[in-house]
């Protein structure tokens, strides 16, 4: 008689949908993996890099912290490797490795472990990550470089000592899309926008490569469509409102929908499964706020980016709308 | 298939729910066969919902095939008849299906008589008048043979003041695996327009609706053509391939557009909804005098050698029908009676077969794969899921802190356990489960103040 080695209590349903947590997180990280490939194209050697720290960062804090038995047993379910390559490519490619690095360790620690682990921190830990890194380490994390076709040479700053910020010696300095216009109302041309050929952070600059990934997830149900439809009408409502007002003044729809990292913001991180509300109707009201929220950032804020405080903002308000929006029950 | 679907025309169906995978090609096309009697029968005496019957047999006593063994214990209550010539060995205490000790019948077989059916031909439906028609089902012993057994005369008792515009037969069989209902509604199509046209006549309805989910096209055509020779207005609707197609309220809505008022019946929005099987039983009973004292049993499964759909005596152990298709192929399979999505482990398989026994299913790890449990990572996808728009996550998060009020503010006590939520959870969480906990502290809870 074969003893029974493991005896299994269970209840219906008995079936299983094939996707599982892990699957989904494997998923979004195998869509990524273009959109580093155009970083890599862009930047070269820098950008793999910073991405190379970012995401060691992330994935040494969740081993360290992991409760499980087999410590590291929850590197498995792939969420900590997501927000590693979301911080990376976020960043500047100059970024310097050891701030990148910590960058990473902030944000799962103070954005996913603090809070419980998976599926319990109300913000992005990508985003909370650099929110971190942008009130530290002001002045690296607004050294932008164009792309300089230089495949295999690491800028200077790259591998500055810990504490230290390094210098642009060699590099060419330039403006984000978003700075020149905020500053100097200059609009990049929009093929280039589209095509990543201009300066900024790693995963900001190829606008193709984001929508195709986005219009992926959306067609397999990992992000929910409404989100990022919700926040590319907002945006185009209301900088179209504004471009018909004074178009001298204020950028095109098209300029604000494709400059800066709101294609990555709403196609990654404000479809962020946990930190979105649950309800249809309150998704709507997230994804419109974030939309609204960035375009007043960007013309109004003191700042020529505003996608990762829009998406935190909503962040912070989705308990909220998680509890004012439900569901209509069906027979009632 | 492509000629088949578009002679089915456009399909209905209900909002969210789920796309498990069927296997119902392990057995929709073997034809119901009838098994062999065998030596033993237990017929537990609460096989439906309500008061048990009362023995009326003595240990030692003869019966007959089709003799009532057991009256009524009351309104909500039916007949229960000896599904064989031969003798009462014992009433006693037997192992049930639900995993409980309950009073039974045990019958030993004849084993030389020929198993005709004693048939006493009850008055034909045409000469009686609606309470004797309730009585005639109820002595029958008539249930609901989706699953649930609830007393059929009971639900076809219409209460003053109400009244029943459309008749619902729920053929959609919406559960992964079993087939006993698209076999009965191939095979008896006949018996069910009967079985229409019989309850018609006590049930003033002005229309007879059958739905049947778009997986079973050989059904839809046999029963479109039967309909067509009936004196009722029968629509046979196509619906579409969905899990819960086949709840009560997801087939209203789905065919009326309408929604069932929450803690409210079908008979509020003027419909009657019955299973398939518990029709063709009853036009049975009306023309050949035969109460219910078989059934049709799908018994699938990668674990049993031959699945097939069995027309099974009541009373007949598992164990026996499971060596009639073939016997086990696995060593520890995991066996379900009913379909995956709501039917019962059962860990035993020395326990009779019952009125309620829609499936014996036996599964390996080819079906069946355990995930791990993770936390919630707010997917939504369980919202997407639920046919009643409940939110499963924020009540899964709630029933984990032991907070139930706030469980039943969120309507925990209108969810009817599809099991929809748990099977989309990527993170594994036994979301139904917990509501069944909820619902019985609420439920406890209410009683305890109910008594003061």
């Amino acid at each position: 008689m074969v003893q029974p080695s493991k005896i299994t209590i269970s209840t219906s349903p008995f079936l299983h949908h094939r996707d599982t947590t892990p699957k989904i997180m494997w998923e979004v990280v195998y869509t990524l993996v273009p959109v580093f490939l155009a970083a890599f194209y862009y930047f070269g050697l820098s950008a793999l890099l910073v991405s190379v720290a970012a995401i060691a960062g992330c994935l040494a804090t969740e081993w360290f912290f992991d409760k499980n038995a087999q410590r590291g047993a929850s590197l498995r379910d792939g969420s900590a490797m997501i927000t590693g390559m979301l911080l990376a490519l976020t960043l500047p490619p100059g970024f310097p490795m050891w701030m990148a690095f910590l960058g990473g360790v902030v944000a799962i620690g103070m954005g996913k472990i603090i809070w419980g682990g998976l599926g319990q921190n109300i913000f992005n830990p990508a985003l909370l990550g650099r929110a971190f890194l942008q009130a530290a380490f002001p002045t690296a994390i607004t050294t932008w470089e164009a792309p300089d076709g230089q495949y295999l040479a690491a800028r200077g700053t790259n591998l500055a000592l810990p504490f230290f910020q390094g210098e642009t010696v060699d590099a060419v300095a330039m403006a984000t899309p978003l700075a020149q216009m905020k500053f100097s109302q200059q609009a990049t041309p929009v093929m280039d926008l589209f095509l990543g050929n201009i300066s900024g952070s790693l995963g900001e600059t190829c606008g193709v490569v984001l929508i195709l990934a986005g219009l992926y997830l959306a067609w397999r149900k990992i992000i929910n469509w409404r989100i990022p439809v919700g926040i590319l009408l907002a945006v185009g409502v209301l900088s179209g409102a504004l471009y018909l007002i004074d178009s001298q003044k204020f950028a095109s729809p098209v300029f604000i929908a494709l400059a800066g990292g709101l294609l990555l913001g709403t196609v990654y991180m404000a479809t962020d499964l946990v930190t979105s509300p649950l309800t249809p109707k309150g998704i709507w009201i997230y994804s419109i706020g974030i939309g609204l929220l960035v375009v007043l950032i960007r013309v109004w804020g003191g700042l020529p980016e505003g996608v990762m405080y829009a998406i935190l903002l909503m962040n912070a308000a989705t308990p909220l709308i998680n509890k004012f929006t439900r569901t209509r029950v069906y027979g009632y | 298939m492509q000629n088949t679907s578009t002679a089915i025309g456009p399909l209905q169906t209900f909002r969210h729910g789920v796309h498990p995978e069927e296997f119902k090609e392990l057995s929709c096309n073997s034809r119901i066969e009838r098994m062999p009697f065998v030596e033993e029968y237990i017929l537990p005496l609460g096989q439906h919902i309500g008061a048990p019957s009362k023995a009326v047999v003595k240990e030692g006593q003869r019966v007959r095939r089709g003799e009532m063994i057991a009256e009524p214990g009351g309104f909500v209550s039916v007949a229960l008849h000896s599904p064989v010539d031969g003798t009462v060995a014992a009433i006693d205490l037997f192992d049930q299906p639900n995993g409980q000790m309950a009073p039974g019948i045990k019958i030993k077989t004849d084993p030389f008589s020929t198993q005709k059916l004693a048939v006493n031909l009850p008055t034909p439906p045409e000469n009686l008048t609606t309470k004797e028609f309730i009585a005639a089902v109820q002595q029958a012993g008539l249930v609901g043979m989706g699953g649930a057994a609830f007393p059929a005369h009971v639900k076809f008792s219409i209460p003053e003041g109400k009244s029943c515009k459309y008749l619902m037969m729920n053929g959609c069989e919406c559960e992964p695996f079993l087939t006993c209902d698209h076999r009965v509604m191939v095979e008896y199509a006949g018996d069910l327009i009967d079985g229409c046209e019989i309850l018609q006549r006590f049930v003033p309805a002005e229309k007879v609706y059958i739905a049947v989910e778009a997986n079973k096209p050989d059904a839809i055509l046999v029963l479109r053509e039967a309909a067509k020779k009936s004196r009722l207005d029968i629509e046979v609707v196509g619906l579409e391939v969905k899990y819960p197609q086949g709840a009560e309220k997801m087939m209203i809505s789905a065919i009326l557009g309408e929604e069932v008022p929450a803690g409210k019946l079908p008979l509020d929005v003027g419909t009657m909804v019955s299973n398939v099987g518990t029709i063709v039983a009853m036009s049975q009973y009306f023309r050949k005098g035969l109460p219910l004292i078989e059934r049709v049993v799908t018994v699938s499964g990668t674990a049993v050698k031959r699945p097939a759909n069995v027309l099974v005596p009541i009373g007949t152990p598992m164990r026996q029908v499971v060596d009639y298709c073939g016997g086990l192929t696995h060593p520890s399979p995991r066996m379900l009676l009913g379909g995956p999505m709501m039917g019962a482990v059962q860990k035993n398989l020395d326990v009779p077969v019952v009125k309620g026994t829609s499936g014996i299913l036996l599964l390996t790890d080819q079906e069946v794969q355990d995930i791990n449990t993770l936390n919630c990572i707010r997917c939504g996808r369980c919202l997407d899921a639920c046919p009643l728009f409940l939110n499963p996550a924020r009540m899964g998060a709630l029933a984990r802190k032991g907070l139930w009020e706030e469980m039943e503010d969120y309507n925990v006590l209108d969810c009817f356990e599809c099991g929809s939520c748990s099977f989309v959870c990527p993170s594994g969480i036994p979301l139904v489960q917990s509501f069944r906990v909820g619902k019985a502290m609420i439920r406890e809870r209410k009683a305890r103040e109910k008594e003061g």
